[in-house]
C-alpha cells in the first residue's frame, strides 16, 4: 500500500470499517511511515476539533435564545 | 443541549402545547432556541439566516405537533426539524461559487508518496482547545470549507446524523456523502495545521 491509498482509506479505518486484510496492509505501511502515521493523528485530530468546538458541550452554544427571536416566535405563530 | 428535565416533565409539556397553553409555547421556545439557532447558524454561517430558519423550524414544529410520537424525544424531534428547514434555507439562496477542493486535499508524488512532509501539531489538541481562540478558530475554519462540503461535516461529525440520514437529507447517495465527508475532514485539516503546526507556536 502506497501513502496515496492509505490517505484514501482513512475514513474507513478510522471507523474500524476497513476489512481485516486491507486493514493489515494499511498498518503494516503505517507501522514504517512516519508521515502516514502523523496524517492520521492529525484526521483523528480534526474530527476531534470539531465535536469540541462547536459541539454539545461547547461553551459557545448561546445559551439562550435572544429576547427580540423569542418574541418574534411566538407573535408569528398567532398570525 | 437543553432539555426538559425528565421524561414525566417533557410529556407535560407536549400536553400542555397541545392543549394550546401559551405559557407553554414560550417554554419551549427559550428551551431549545438557542440550540436550533446554533445548529442553523453551523450549516447556513449566517447569523440572519439562521434567525429566519428558527422561527420557521419552531411554527412548522408546532403546526405539527400532531404527528409527534411520544417515542422520539421533543429536542431530536425539534433538531430535525432545523436542519430541514436550514438545508431548506440552502437551496434556496443564490449559491456563491465554490473554491475547488482539490486545493485543499493532501498531493502525492509520482510514486505515490505524499507530497508534503506534515510536521507535528506542537501542542497536544486537546490542550489546544481548551483556549477559546483555539475553538473559534476552528469555528472559522469550518465556515470557510466549500458550502457542500462543510454541509456534511456539519451534519456527520456535528450533529451526529449517520451517514444515511445525511445522504438522504441531502439528496446525495451515500457513497457521495462518504466521498465528501472524507474530503471535508482532510481539507479541515489543511486548513487547521498553519494555526496547530509548530510554525504558529
Amino acid at each position: 500500500m502506497k501513502c496515496r491509498e492509505l490517505a484514501e482509506f482513512l475514513m474507513e479505518y478510522v471507523s474500524g470499517d476497513l476489512p481485516a486484510e486491507r486493514r493489515e496492509h494499511f498498518e503494516f505501511h503505517l507501522s514504517k511511515c512516519r508521515n502516514c502515521h502523523e496524517y492520521l493523528v492529525q484526521y483523528e485530530m480534526t474530527i476531534k476539533s470539531c465535536k469540541v468546538a462547536c459541539g454539545e458541550m461547547s461553551d459557545e452554544l448561546p445559551a439562550n435564545i435572544p429576547e427580540d427571536l423569542v418574541k418574534a416566535v411566538l407573535a408569528a405563530r398567532k398570525v | 443541549m437543553g432539555s426538559a428535565t425528565s421524561v414525566d416533565d417533557e410529556a407535560t409539556l407536549i400536553a400542555q402545547l397541545r392543549a394550546g397553553d401559551e405559557a407553554a409555547y414560550e417554554q419551549v421556545v427559550r428551551l431549545y432556541g438557542g440550540r436550533l439557532l446554533a445548529v442553523a447558524r453551523r450549516i447556513l454561517g449566517s447569523d440572519e439566516d439562521a434567525r429566519d430558519v428558527v422561527q420557521d423550524a419552531f411554527l412548522n414544529a408546532f403546526r405539527s405537533l400532531g404527528r409527534f410520537e411520544g417515542n422520539a424525544k421533543l429536542s431530536t424531534w425539534l433538531h430535525r426539524i432545523a436542519v430541514n428547514a436550514a438545508l431548506m434555507k440552502l437551496r434556496t439562496r443564490k449559491r456563491k461559487p465554490e473554491q475547488p477542493i482539490d486545493t485543499f486535499l493532501p498531493s502525492f508524488l509520482d510514486d505515490g508518496h505524499h507530497e508534503e512532509r506534515f510536521q507535528s501539531w506542537e501542542e497536544p489538541v486537546d490542550k489546544a482547545l481548551e483556549r477559546a481562540e483555539i475553538r473559534e478558530l476552528v469555528r472559522q475554519q469550518i465556515d470557510a470549507l466549500p458550502e457542500s462540503y462543510r454541509t456534511v461535516l456539519v451534519l456527520r461529525d456535528i450533529e451526529g446524523l449517520d451517514t444515511e440520514e445525511t445522504a438522504n437529507m441531502l439528496g446525495l447517495s451515500v457513497n457521495a456523502t462518504k466521498i465528501r465527508l472524507h474530503r471535508a475532514r482532510q481539507a479541515l485539516r489543511t486548513l487547521l495545521a498553519p494555526h496547530l503546526g509548530r510554525a504558529s507556536s
